[in-house]
């Protein structure tokens, strides 16, 4: 259904447009100046990065590598009430020791339908920005498809203190562009009524972001 | 639904003096508006103020656009290229007709009649939704205010809150009749309450999210060397649309193109402040074409024209086409905060709507757009706000300049008279001139009577030849001090 009749049109028609243009110019030609800054962040990155998370009022829980990692995922599970967890491939089987709960993996896929049925999802992150109290998912291990972390209410992330990048700049230079990836600041949001922020429109309504203390 | 909004004008739109008049009557519009524009204006000072380097990511910004501007044609090559190469399908549509026959016969080749939308200005330039319900498919929209709008068969008036000319107790009436007869019904007992009203929005859409086939969207970027596409939202719907359809349409200007992945970088920082005033919008998505086993496993990009190859051919109009859709010019403007966004009867209202309304339909086409470059005090404010450094007010003066040139042959010098009419409607009170006095913003830019003057700085490329309207001396020194132009 592509159309080459119109693609040849529509570039006929802008490189008439742009006949000021010298021929010999090269679009590396035209100046782009980069003294922005790589990061705007001098204090404590991982505290900023809390701090930044918890402004957008999601729920941030510190906690060191190692025992009290299990235990913490199961009691936020269990003080959201999840009976039904949605569980990525590549997910650290002894970080879910504590939780008793059913487990709905994505082997044979899970339907749209399963998903908005369950009561939560528990995920793995590719990062987090400090400066904006963002935490960046790319499918990789312990993720899951965009989809899981998606459809069900509740979000429970878990971010390690090493995955946390100080700005923007960084974290962008850090990603691998073709993997499908989101950007996640606080919970999903509207201020579409009178400008009252709302949480939760159709995102998890509830983020809860685990902080591993790893370094 | 209306079907009459077609090609970025609403035909049939009265000239902004007009509608702006019409407006100006509504006083529940000027509350909410002023509200509205009030509180997102000080919120974005604050998110600005946070970045010690702002004015160097704006320049980035700026000279990033400038680059694409200028090799447009090579970095759309570069994008099919990279889009293809991913898995994506590149689809080049010349107007509005050819992109929504585009889309329609996407639509009806994967065997349904429903879409999920998720708001772009681009497809509410072509008037999709529209286009489609001719062709027997319906589209919904997913974001809460387009579904307000959708819902009450109005028009949006806001770039960023499209609802935000109905308070919540309209919603909730809106919703109570309106969602029963387009699917999950709102729930008996539903309050006025933001919450509330939110919760009622996810069911009903929930169910259209989970079931649909198709789903298009816009984009706010898309990168030439990776062919990543971007959609920046607030509410998650975009992700709905993005992430669960088996097939995903992406209708996009073709000015919507960045170099590189890594010009993210500054418009991820600019864009967020510059909108809703946040250090960061909750969701941002971005895909390369066809991820296997994750997310929608046919994509098409639909590069849109429409206008803008035009557009690019104005060579003191082009970066008009820079524009990233903040809407940040509009919370500043002193005319859109009084008469509305539907005053100036485009998909494109406020400042920006000002100049590019009129070079995308063409200068002397459309008596309504060349009115529009009139709907301006100069002050100033757009251009300081704009994170891409748009200079707006120029932009306009050479706008009405182009106006008057094309309106020569008339009998009646139609573009002084709706200035004058437009004058009398922003400063139609001895109070309301006052206070654009003190912006800096004085009626005689607005009244453009004809002088042989020369302008000094930004205009003075002009060529002897064309008489444009001349401000008063005095207000054009306070527009001068006030843009803050070295
Ligand atoms: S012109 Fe500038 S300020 Fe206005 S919407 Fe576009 S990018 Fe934002």
């Amino acid at each position: 259904m592509t159309n080459p009749e119109a693609k040849d049109r529509i570039l006929a028609r802008i490189r008439s447009a742009l006949r000021d243009v010298p021929g010999e110019e090269r679009p590396e030609d035209v100046a782009v100046t980069r003294d922005y800054r790589d990061s705007h962040v001098s204090a404590d990155i991982v505290d900023l990065f809390v701090g930044r998370v918890e402004d957008y009022r999601a729920t941030v829980t510190r906690v060191p590598e190692g025992q009290q990692v299990p235990a913490e995922i199961a009691r936020i599970l269990a003080e959201r009430g999840v009976a039904n967890l949605v569980v990525p491939p590549g997910f650290p089987e002894e970080w879910l020791a504590g939780y008793e709960g059913a487990r709905l993996t994505d082997d044979p896929p899970l339907t749209a339908a399963e998903l908005d049925a369950s009561d939560g999802v528990v995920t793995l992150a590719a990062q987090g920005i400090a400066l904006t109290g963002t935490i960046v998912l790319d499918a990789g291990p312990g993720q899951g498809r965009r989809a899981l972390s998606l459809v069900p209410d509740l979000h429970l992330c878990v971010v390690r203190s090493s995955q946390v990048l100080p700005d923007v700049p960084p974290a962008v230079r850090a990603l691998v562009p073709h993997r499908p990836t989101t950007f996640i600041s606080g919970p999903s949001a509207t201020s579409d009524i009178e400008l009252d922020r709302v949480e939760g429109v159709h995102g998890p309504r509830t983020l809860e972001v685990l902080l591993v203390v790893d370094s | 639904m209306s079907g009459e909004k077609v090609n970025v004008v609403w035909l049939g739109s009265p000239t902004f003096p007009n509608a702006a008049h019409e407006a100006l009557q509504d006083a529940q519009l000027r509350r909410n508006l002023k509200h509205a524009t009030t509180t997102i204006r000080d919120k974005r000072l604050r998110a600005v103020a946070e970045l010690d380097d702002w004015e160097t990511l704006r320049l980035a910004g700026s000279q990033i656009k400038d680059r694409v501007m200028r090799h447009l044609d090579e970095y759309l090559l570069r994008l099919e290229a990279s889009v293809t190469a991913a898995g994506g399908v590149v689809h080049w549509a010349e107007d509005a007709a050819a992109a929504t026959r585009i889309v329609a016969d996407l639509v009806r080749a994967q065997g349904t009649d429903e879409v999920v939308k998720v708001k772009s200005m681009a497809t509410q330039e072509i008037g999709l939704n529209e286009a489609l319900a001719a062709d027997g498919i319906t589209a919904t929209e997913t974001d809460l205010a387009e579904l307000i709008v959708q819902l009450d068969d109005d028009r949006p008036s806001h770039i960023l809150v499209p609802a935000i000319h109905r308070n919540r107790t309209e919603i909730r009436d809106i919703f109570r009749r309106e969602m029963g007869k387009n699917g999950v019904p709102a729930p008996d007992g539903l309050t006025d309450e933001p919450r509330v009203l939110a919760e009622a929005a996810r069911r009903h859409l929930r169910e259209k999210f989970l079931r649909a086939k198709v789903a298009v969207s816009g984009a706010n970027f898309a990168c030439a060397d990776t062919g990543t596409v971007g959609v920046v939202e607030s509410e998650g719907n975009g992700r709905m649309c993005v992430t669960l359809p088996e097939t995903l349409i992406t209708v996009m200007g073709i000015e919507k193109v960045l170099p590189s992945f890594t010009d993210l970088e500054v418009f991820l920082q600019l864009l967020p402040r510059s909108s809703t005033a946040e250090r960061m919008n909750p969701y941002t998505s971005l895909w390369t074409g066809v991820t296997p086993g994750d997310g929608p496993q046919e994509f098409h990009l639909i590069l849109l024209d429409n206008g803008r190859s035009a557009t690019l051919a104005d060579r003191e109009g082009r970066s008009a086409l820079h524009c990233i859709r903040c809407s940040a010019c509009l919370n500043v403007c002193p005319v859109y905060e009084r008469t509305g966004g539907r005053s100036y009867g485009s998909v494109y209202p406020g400042p920006i709507g000002a100049v590019l309304t009129p070079q995308l339909v063409g200068v002397g086409s459309s008596e309504h757009a060349d009115s529009l470059p009139f709907a301006s005090t100069l002050c100033g404010a757009c251009f300081d706000a704009c994170p891409v450094r748009i200079d707006i007010p120029e932009m306009l003066v050479h706008l009405r300049a182009k106006v008057v040139d094309a309106h020569r042959q008339d009998r009646l010098p139609k573009p002084e008279a709706l200035a004058m009419k437009g004058a009398r409607v922003v400063f139609g009170s001895p109070r309301r001139l006052a206070l654009a006095e003190k912006l800096g913003a004085l009626g005689g830019r607005v009244a453009g009577i004809r002088g042989g003057r020369w302008l000094p700085g930004p205009a003075r490329k002009w060529t002897a030849a064309r008489d444009v309207p001349v401000p008063a001396r005095e207000s054009f020194r306070a527009w001068w001090r006030k843009a803050g132009r070295p």
